[in-house]
């Protein structure tokens, strides 16, 4: 009861306030407020809209034939792309993540502040994180796919792709690391441990949340590419060896949606890509979360 | 293991390099035999006649990148307001995520989604005014990564407005100003640089922008300034025609990276020398 009679009174002394100001009056207040509002829910209508639309499409296009081991051209089944797009990804990881892990061990734990090289790293870094995946593409055929003679094949795609996705990985290693007190490190010094062994047994352990969110936004990255792939890994629909040509989901998918002929196996590969992007989101949210509680 | 620590740490010094160094060393000889002049400012592209001007190219990203802005950059900053000023904790929690979702959204099903929504939707309002056009134009491409750029937009003043300290918001709401005025005339002027920040970051993210373009601009490679045409922008040009190109046309395409590259070279230039103005 106390409650509202207060509001009453502050509601009334506000509009006393309001009275003698026409210039920026009520109206434009009102405006201002509703833009905010309606573009607020223009945004995640139009992320709940495509996320809806995708998956009412391609569910009923999800037929146990889409999932037969071989691909043919009756049956253009996306496992061997599934299975493409694993290997992809756990080899670009295997490159990406080492080096991505140790910069940012470097930078943190080693490197002097205002180190010249500290800074030279950090730009390339950040320029890397704004280069498009098209140019990365355009270089990774040009380097490991003709320069290295490696041809169209699933080590060059991953090369590829390690490089593009080291900066996020770099990244939010760094902030992981940054974000482990210095008192951890303190007490281990002071019982003794060297550098390495503080942070191999103290520091990255602690961090290891932070990292792994980082290397979970990487793999999505990595299952969504195309540009970067098209010309480095090519398009062959099939599980390839290291050095032979393979087509990841989203390839599958650009070269089903650009054919025309199979949209509803493409709306379906849409429906596999969108669930693998919204559970590798949850679980790296869950995580993050989780270090934050902490 | 310092010494390990420490040659990781100049892969991406690395990388750069060789990006730089062959990007440059297979995309210049081309433009000097076509002649840097003719190259960027010619307005024909026929590979079959061994004529490569990249003006329509560069004027098509340019087109919709500048699209994109029109329609990202409000709705993206009023959002950011929203989630900074407006948006209730709880809800909170689970809107942040959801601009996350949309920046890990793959490109290809954002392009599948222009290809079955606004490709048909523009085709058929322009059908109710009489107009026959097949969709895929400047306009779809513009709507669609106008859309794939929120998350960009959102994430990085957001982040700049909950940088102004909370004192200016209380000051102006001491002077008499309502939540809005304090938000509109004093917050958001001061995060200024942080908002310029996302812009840039946002044209970033929208020129080099691949397959979703692809797949909704129309890809023909003309000069025009009508909304509702086709236009082919540089990253599509790379895609389409690389598959078949060889000898100077491949290399005309790869310099159509290498152009590409320098804008974005320019544009992550601008963005640090903003992120620098802000951090002073």
């Amino acid at each position: 009861m106390n409650g509202a009679a207060l509001g009453e009174v502050s509601k009334k002394g506000e509009e006393r306030m309001a009275a003698p100001r026409p210039m920026y009056g009520r109206g434009r207040a009102k405006v201002q407020k509703g833009l905010v509002y309606a573009a607020a829910a223009l945004t995640f209508a139009a992320l709940l809209f495509l996320i809806c639309y995708i998956l009412l499409k391609g569910i009923p296009n999800l037929k146990p034939s889409l999932f037969a081991w071989t691909y043919t051209s009756d049956n253009v089944s996306m496992v061997p792309a599934m299975i493409t797009t694993v290997e992809m990804t756990a080899l670009a990881l295997l490159i990406a993540v080492p080096f991505g892990l140790f910069t940012a061990v470097y930078l943190n734990e080693y490197a002097r502040r205002g180190n010249k090289l500290v800074n030279l790293i950090r730009i390339t870094t950040e320029t890397l994180s704004g280069i498009p995946s098209i140019v990365y593409g355009l270089f990774g055929m040009l380097f490991f796919v003709t320069y290295l003679h490696w041809g169209y094949s699933l080590l060059a795609g991953a090369m590829t792709l390690a490089i593009m996705i080291l900066p996020l990985v770099m990244r939010t290693a760094e902030e992981a690391l940054m974000a482990v007190p210095d008192t951890f490190r303190e007490g281990s010094f002071g019982l003794g441990a060297g550098r390495l062994r503080t942070v191999f047994r103290i520091v990255l352990p602690s961090a290891m949340p932070g990292i792994l969110s980082g290397v979970i936004l990487g793999i999505g990255r990595i299952v969504g590419e195309t540009a970067a792939l098209i010309f480095t890994a090519g398009t062959m629909a099939r599980v390839p060896s290291l050095l032979q040509s393979g087509r990841t989901l989203a390839i599958h998918m650009y070269v089903l949606s650009g054919e025309g002929l199979h949209m509803n196996e493409a709306y379906a590969t849409a429906v596999v890509l969108l669930a693998v992007v919204l559970l590798m989101n949850a679980l790296s949210a869950f995580i993050a979360r989780k270090l934050t509680k902490k | 293991m310092h010494g390990v620590f420490f040659v990781c740490a100049l892969a991406s010094i690395l990388a750069v390099a060789l990006i730089c160094v062959f990007l440059f060393a297979n995309g210049l000889p081309a433009m000097k035999e076509i002649g840097v002049f003719d190259f960027l400012t010619g307005t024909k592209w026929k590979p079959g006649n061994d004529i490569y001007g990249i003006l329509p190219m560069i004027l098509g990203s340019i087109y919709i990148t500048a699209g994109a802005i029109v329609v990202g950059v409000p709705i993206g900053l009023l959002t950011a307001v929203f989630m900074a000023f407006y948006c209730p904790k709880r809800l909170y929690g689970f809107l942040k995520p959801c601009t996350e979702l949309l920046a890990g959204i793959p490109s290809i099903v954002y392009g599948f989604f222009g290809v079955i929504v606004i490709v048909p939707a523009i085709r058929q309002a322009a059908a109710f005014f009489g107009a026959d056009v097949s969709g895929s134009s400047i306009l779809a491409a513009s709507i669609l990564l106008g859309i794939m750029i929120l998350p960009t937009i959102i994430g990085v003043s957001e982040a700049a407005l909950r940088a102004v300290p909370a004192a200016y918001y209380e000051g102006a709401v001491a002077m008499g100003a309502t939540h809005e005025r304090a938000i509109f005339s004093v917050m958001l002027p001061a995060a200024r640089s942080g908002v310029l920040a996302a812009v840039v970051l946002g044209i970033g993210r929208a020129i080099g922008e691949t397959m979703a373009v692809i797949m909704v601009a129309g890809n023909q490679p003309r000069l025009t300034g009508n909304m509702l045409e086709g236009i082919r922008t540089m990253t599509a040009n790379i895609v389409i025609e690389m598959g078949y190109a060889s000898g100077l046309h491949r290399e005309a395409l790869i310099a159509t990276g290498v152009v590409l590259f320098v804008f974005i070279l320019l544009i992550n230039l601008a963005f640090s020398a903003l992120k620098r103005r802000k951090d002073t």
